[in-house]
């Protein structure tokens, strides 16, 4: 006998059955919590896409946090020197579990303009594990939007990451 | 009200006192000041601030060139608004000089961002250290013959 056979006829059309796994999931993909922190210029963007034009708060991602121990999302907007590198490896450190972290920009995903150069650290995939790149030089908000709702599905499906990574 | 070049006149008293010590260019409008003895460096800087009244060290820079290093320093004088830059050459093979952060302790932070990045040394300075690149980077990076070590200077951790 499956699961939803016991539940009474009447109640068919109003309660919905999943696991605990797809309820958390859900949850969290719905609400994720960035944690406020720009690097330079890509976190211009980042901060118009949470302003009223682009509204980040549509898809329930507006409540940047001052403080990693509330956050669950790290979007890396901008360029990571290595002098910047303990710093934001401490904060990603100080996040709880589940966390998730965007790579915003070309800065971010390898270095950008400044790949060659003494200072930056030719991406982020360097220091932290990263879910989700985004290229551009600045993003539009738009991309920024756009990759949230990838790492959305990310979060629902996890498995389809997998697949595409054999 | 808007900074004005030392006027010549100043620059010509000046050479009074240090006829063989500094030079300028008369022929420039705004002749920078080229101190050729290190030894009396300290002696120069000191009398430009309780003579001339620099009361302020708006800059520290340096330049590599062929076959010397060059520090340049501008000085502000916020009572009669003037200005005036400083110049001395250095040894490739002995960057040293000595600090001006007991004449002006803005000087601190100028003289540890030139020790990071030209590598002068700046004898006497409270606090040597590098400021903007990490403590472990190794070599001085805007130095014509910087070879960068490995990405970012620092050995994988
Ligand atoms: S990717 Fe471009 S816009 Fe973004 S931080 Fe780098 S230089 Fe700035």
């Amino acid at each position: 006998m499956e699961i939803v056979d016991l539940v009474p006829e009447v109640l068919k059309n109003n309660v919905m059955i999943t696991t605990i796994d797809g309820l958390f999931k859900w949850a969290r993909s719905n609400s994720l919590w960035p944690l406020t922190s720009g690097l330079s210029c890509c976190a211009i963007e980042m901060m118009c896409a949470a302003a009223a034009r682009f509204d980040l708060a549509r898809f329930g991602y507006e409540v940047f946090r001052p403080s990693p121990r509330q956050a669950d999302l790290f979007i890396v907007a901008g360029t990571l020197t290595w002098k910047m590198a303990p710093p934001l490896k401490r904060l990603y450190e100080q996040m709880p579990e589940p966390k998730y972290v965007i790579a915003m920009g070309s800065c971010a995903n390898a270095g950008g303009p400044f790949a060659d150069a003494y200072s930056v650290v030719p991406g982020i995939d360097k220091i932290i594990p990263v879910d989700v790149f985004i290229p551009g030089c600045p993003p539009r908000p738009e991309a920024l939007i756009y990759g949230m709702l990838q790492l959305k599905e990310k979060i629902r499906h996890p498995e389809i990451v997998q697949r595409t990574a054999k | 009200m808007k900074r004005k070049y030392l006027a010549k006149d100043k620059l010509y008293a000046l050479k009074k006192d240090f006829p063989s010590e500094m030079d300028f260019d008369d022929t420039l409008e705004k002749p920078t000041l080229i101190i050729l003895k290190q030894q009396v460096f300290v002696e120069i800087m000191h009398t430009l601030k309780i003579r001339y009244k620099f009361d302020m060290l708006s800059n520290i820079t340096a330049v590599d060139y062929d076959d010397h290093f060059e520090v340049v320093y501008d000085l502000a004088n916020r009572t009669n608004n003037e200005e005036l830059m400083v110049k001395i050459a250095l040894a490739k093979t002995d960057p040293n000089i000595p600090t001006l952060t007991k004449l002006w302790p803005e000087a601190d932070f100028q003289e540890r961002e030139q020790y990071d990045l030209m590598g002068i040394n700046f004898l006497g300075h409270p606090n040597l250290q590098r400021i903007l690149l990490p403590d472990d980077f190794i070599g001085h990076p805007l130095q014509k013959s910087y070879k960068q070590v490995e990405k970012g200077g620092i050995s994988e951790k």
